[in-house]
Parts: C-alpha cells; sequence; structure tokens
C-alpha cells in the first residue's frame, strides 16, 4: 500500500528502455519515501520477465499476463490498471510519456480523479504548505515540466488526490542496474476480475511498428541541422561528418517541419532528449524548445552564419560561417590530426 | 447512412511557436501576453479530419466546441470560414484555473447537451502539450478513445476505421461510435478559409461580442439569428462548481519560472583553416572526439 507503481511498457516480448529509466528513478525516489518500487507489466507471454525488473530495485513485479492484452489497446490496459490501483492505494505512479503512456495516463487519472503531469523533466520529493486551509504536506511529488512551449518551467504538486501520477519521455531520466542480484516477488493479477467485453471495442486490424534504426541515444556525437542547414544537399555534409566522427545525426523542429530530414530524428521537448559527449549545432538558431532536448551535452559547437543565434549563448565554441564551408573543413581537419 | 453529428474541440492558444524578440522582456522572459492568439494547430488537423467527414457522409455536420473567454470565439468563426456549420463558446469566470481534467469535465458537461456521433479533437495544444484533455473528456463520457489518429479512413454501420500514427510506425484500428478521437500534426493540413463561408459567417458573433460591438448596421439577434454563437455558462451546462477551477483541480501550480538563457564563456573562431584546424585537434587532444 502507498508504494510507487511504474507501468511497464512491453514491445517486442522487451521492456521499453522509457520504463527502466522510470524504474531507476522510481528506487530513489522510494528510498526517499521509504516505501516499495513496484512495477504493473501486462501484455503476453511475460514468463521471466521480471528478471530483467527485479535489477533496478523493483520489490513486487504485477504481472497481468493473458493473450488478449497485446498488443496495447486502451480500455483492458486501463481497467487493470484502475482496478488494481483501487486496491494497492499507490501514492506516485509513473508511466512513459509515449504514445501508450499519454493515451493511457489520462483515461487512468479521470477515472480515478487524481492528476497527472505530462512529460515531466524532473521528479523530486518536497514539501507543501496550503496557506488558506493552513496544511502542511509532507513528502509530496514534485512534478517539474517545461510548459508554455519551454520558455516557462513549471512545478506542478498533486496535495490531495492519490496517486500523484506523471509521465516522462524517453532518454530524460538515466537508467542504471541497481544491484544485479536483487529478487523482489511476483504478483499475478487475476485479469478477468477486471475485464468486460466491452474493454474489447476497439480491433487493431493493422499494425507495423519498426524499432527505431536510429540510436541518438547512445550517440557520443550528434550532429544536428536547423532551418539554417537550407537544402537536402548540405544535410548531407551532415551525415558525412557524423560518420567520421562517429556520431549521428539529429535535427530542429524547424527543419524537421520544412521536410529537410524525418521527423525520428527531431531532438527537444517535443522530440528525443541527448546529452552526447560533443553536440555540433548547424544551422540552429537555438529556440527553447530545441536547446531543453540537448543542453546537458557535455560540449556544444554551433555553426551559424548568424554571431546572434541564440545558440550561441550556451555554446562553448560558436564558429561564425556557413555550415557548407565549415563541415568539409571539420572533415579534413579531423582526418589530418587523427592519421 | 444517415449524417453524422460532429463536433470538434477546439482552443485558442498563445503562439509559443513564434517567440520574437517582441515578445521577450529586458530580462530575457517571455511576455505571454505580447504573443498572438491562434487556432491551436493540432485542432485544425482535427478540423480537416471532421470537415472530410462532412464531404464523405451527406447530411453530416460540424460544430465546434471551444472554452474560453470571450475572444476565444474568433477561432469559432475562423472554423466557421473553413467549412464548419457553427459552434459554441464554454464561457465563465468559474472556468479559470481549471486543470486538464476540470477543464475534461466543463467540456463533458457541454458535450451532454451536444448528442455528437463523433467528437475529433486535436492531440495536445501547445501552450501545455499535456495531451490529455482528449482521453479525460472520453472518459468522463465512457466514451472509447482513439488516439494519435493521421487519418480516418471511413465509417461503416456505426464502426470507425482510423489510422494511428505512433513513434515507431503506425495502426490501423476499428472502434464503435459514439467515440473521442485525436489527431496528430502528421494528418493533412486543415483546408484554407473559403470565400462563400467567409461572407457567410462574418457577422457571426456572440451575444457579449453584439453587446460591445459597434456594428450596428445589422441587428443580427432579430435579422440574422442563425449567426449569433451561443454562449454557455456554468448554469447552462449544468456543472457543479465544486468540480471546477481551482478547486476542482487535483493538479496545483507550487512555482512557475521563467527560462532565462544565461551565457556560457562561449569562444568565437572563424570559419577559417587555421581556427576550425586549432578547433580539431583540441578536441581530439581531450578525446571529445577520435
Amino acid at each position: 500500500m502507498n508504494n510507487i507503481i511504474v507501468y511497464c511498457e512491453i514491445e517486442d516480448g522487451k521492456v521499453a528502455d522509457v520504463s527502466l529509466e522510470l524504474l531507476t528513478k522510481g528506487r530513489s525516489l522510494a528510498n526517499e519515501l521509504k516505501c516499495k518500487l513496484e512495477a504493473l507489466v501486462i501484455g503476453s507471454d511475460l514468463n521471466g520477465i521480471e528478471k530483467t525488473l527485479y535489477p533496478f530495485g523493483v520489490d513486487t513485479v504485477f504481472l497481468a499476463n493473458d493473450t488478449r492484452l497485446y498488443p496495447y489497446v486502451t480500455a483492458p490496459h486501463a481497467a487493470i490498471m484502475i482496478g488494481l490501483f483501487k486496491e494497492e492505494k499507490p501514492q506516485v505512479a509513473l508511466l512513459g510519456a509515449t504514445s501508450i503512456g499519454r493515451d493511457l495516463g489520462p483515461k487512468v487519472s479521470s477515472a480515478l480523479h487524481s492528476g497527472l503531469t505530462a512529460d515531466c523533466t524532473s521528479l523530486v520529493i518536497g514539501d507543501h504548505y496550503e496557506k488558506k486551509t493552513d496544511t502542511k504536506y509532507d513528502q509530496l511529488l514534485y512534478q517539474i515540466r517545461p510548459a508554455f512551449g519551454g520558455n516557462i518551467i513549471a512545478t506542478i504538486i498533486n496535495p490531495d488526490c492519490r496517486p500523484q501520477m506523471a509521465t516522462v519521455r524517453e532518454g530524460v531520466m538515466k537508467k542504471e542496474i541497481m544491484d544485479a542480484n536483487y529478487v523482489g516477488e511476483i504478483k499475478n493479477i487475476e485479469v478477468d476480475k477486471y475485464l468486460a467485453p466491452e474493454h474489447f471495442a476497439v480491433k487493431i486490424i493493422e499494425r507495423h511498428i519498426e524499432a527505431s534504426k536510429i540510436n541518438m541515444k547512445g550517440a557520443p556525437v550528434v550532429v544536428a541541422g536547423g532551418y539554417g542547414v537550407g537544402s537536402k544537399e548540405n544535410f548531407d555534409l551532415l551525415y558525412q561528418l557524423a560518420e567520421v566522427l562517429g556520431g549521428e545525426v539529429g535535427a530542429s523542429r524547424a527543419a524537421v517541419d520544412a521536410g529537410l530530414v524525418e521527423h525520428d530524428r527531431q531532438i527537444g521537448q517535443t522530440g528525443l532528449t541527448v546529452r552526447p559527449r560533443l553536440y555540433i549545432a548547424c544551422g540552429i538558431s537555438g529556440q527553447i524548445q530545441h536547446t531543453a532536448g540537448m543542453e546537458e551535452s557535455a560540449m556544444i559547437i554551433s555553426i551559424n552564419n548568424d554571431i546572434n543565434a541564440p545558440i550561441n549563448k550556451i555554446a562553448d565554441y560558436a564558429i561564425h560561417g556557413k555550415v557548407e564551408d565549415v563541415i568539409p573543413k571539420m572533415i579534413k581537419h579531423y582526418k589530418a590530426n587523427t592519421k | 447512412m444517415k449524417g453524422l453529428k460532429i463536433v470538434v474541440l477546439a482552443k485558442q492558444v498563445p503562439d509559443t511557436r513564434n517567440v520574437g524578440k517582441d515578445a521577450m522582456k529586458a530580462d530575457g522572459t517571455v511576455n505571454r501576453a505580447a504573443l498572438a492568439a491562434i487556432f491551436n494547430p493540432e485542432d485544425l488537423n482535427a478540423l480537416e479530419q471532421a470537415l472530410r467527414l462532412k464531404d464523405k457522409y451527406e447530411g453530416s455536420t460540424v460544430s465546434i466546441l471551444t472554452m474560453g473567454p470571450s475572444r476565444a470565439a474568433e477561432i469559432i468563426r475562423e472554423g466557421m470560414y473553413r467549412g464548419a456549420d457553427g459552434g459554441v463558446l464554454l464561457t465563465d469566470r468559474l472556468f479559470a484555473g481549471s486543470d486538464t481534467l476540470a477543464t475534461s469535465y466543463a467540456i463533458s458537461q457541454a458535450l451532454k447537451k451536444m448528442e455528437a456521433d463523433i467528437i475529433i479533437a486535436g492531440r495536445q495544444a501547445i501552450d501545455g502539450d499535456t495531451a490529455q484533455v482528449g482521453p479525460q473528456v472520453a472518459d468522463k463520457l465512457g466514451l472509447t478513445q482513439i488516439t494519435y489518429a493521421e487519418e480516418i479512413i471511413g465509417i461503416k454501420e456505426n464502426v470507425i476505421t482510423v489510422k494511428r500514427r505512433l513513434e515507431r510506425g503506425v495502426e490501423v484500428v476499428e472502434g464503435p461510435l459514439p467515440l473521442v478521437v485525436t489527431v496528430n500534426a502528421s494528418a493533412p493540413e486543415c483546408r484554407s478559409r473559403n470565400a462563400k463561408a467567409l461572407l457567410k459567417f462574418k457577422h457571426a458573433r456572440t451575444a457579449t461580442e453584439l453587446q460591445d460591438t459597434s456594428e450596428d448596421y445589422i441587428d443580427i439577434k432579430n435579422d440574422r439569428p442563425e449567426l449569433v454563437i451561443p454562449e454557455w455558462s456554468v448554469v447552462d451546462v449544468d456543472a457543479d462548481p465544486k468540480e471546477l477551477g481551482l478547486s476542482g483541480s487535483p493538479t496545483k501550480v507550487k512555482k512557475i519560472e521563467n527560462v532565462v538563457f544565461t551565457a556560457k564563456e562561449s569562444k568565437v573562431l572563424s570559419d577559417n583553416d587555421e581556427d576550425i584546424n586549432e578547433l580539431m585537434r583540441t578536441l581530439i587532444e581531450s578525446h571529445t572526439i577520435g
């Protein structure tokens, strides 16, 4: 009772990275709150899945294992989650800010009349004093997120309603094994207790889901292009530089909207969050929506022909020049110096 | 098939995507009042899906439901110029301060009066980016939800077929009417204004706007009652004030901080060979690359 529950997403029989990142965060929150960390896994063919979860410090795995529960459809997953939460009364529930978590979270929060904060970038425990009612609240979950297109950072709390629910995007929290030998317990959920025929009103007719070929999160170097790159031809230069440096190509929303590059590569508040050793921002002006997804990079180089571009303020090196002139020179001098 | 009754949920939002220099205050924070008020972009994608259904299934109607202050009537008119048949403005001081859950409650109360076959909304609004109101409205009404739609393929015998665009692929699903669909920005753009509709609806006004207007050359209330955009209050939609505003919102804003760009010590380099050669050597020596 009153524990932290993380909803774990399953894709192709594996637990999604974002869920493991949330378990890592959940473990440290549970230590602070002196409660258990619990995982809720809903799907089919889940035998053995607990072995992936325990090392993250999971004390209980709630398992709903039924062939009807994969692939994900809103209503049956929501019914199980709502039913379980009514019994277990978790104080905190975390979900990935994915197309599943952002579909499931609001439905569950509405049914339980509990607050939900989307796309949190930080979760910390803190107290709160409500002047109007002279009430002190201990150890609430501060749900911190950008709002207003990233122009403000808001701290949200749910003083009275439980669970305190939050979603977090992939890559925002770090994934870290706590103890490879940690063992918790499995609690099998009797799904028929929660499911009714009407929960299966939506049927999946076709499904084409591909694992992303782009490994942006693991890349030590990200070469990202903005609207200022100007053309697909110039974007090819970014691919060449990324290949030479062993990195990946990213993009700002403006470059994606202009059709210069595919959506999967978008970095920023509404895209991926990266923190590589080196981030090279090419023709990116540096709107806050973009910098939210890359500002924690260890080193930032900006290439821009506008010396006043906002990105230059957060760059370690600002190269004043055109992308198409600078990148070939970078490739040339890199090769010359590594021979 | 009989015509469909379609309601599009739309929101007027500040244009947070284009925070230009004019909207920045001297301290580096955003002057929210200086941002233009626009039709939330994904709600326009939703409107287009609704209008395509109207084109396809004869006798269908599209109305816009929005919640906001008086000036939010602008987006109802904008929707009418693009092909919607009408709209309702849900407006009341008691709605102020509502979080997504209280907002969803208010909207669901209004929808109870509208008897829609399909409710279509944008996936999320650019001022909050939460994507919560669509699913929460569906929950409050006990309706099926289909989120992340890219295309409503069609409707047959009360079953809708929808193509969903997810992070790593697509899904085609079927669900029974009535239901709530939320639409992604990857869906087709909304058609532009139509000259005939613009002429027809340019005098459409809410009662509040009519009070304030100087357009006395036309007595809309009496001569053209079809041009009066209804305004619904908390009482009109039979909502419980305790479930609205701050008291009805489980989430509270504890703190707001403005994002300020703080300058780092950045080194400015030219694009000549010497500078770039020096940079690449530094990066290799520090094991940043190579």
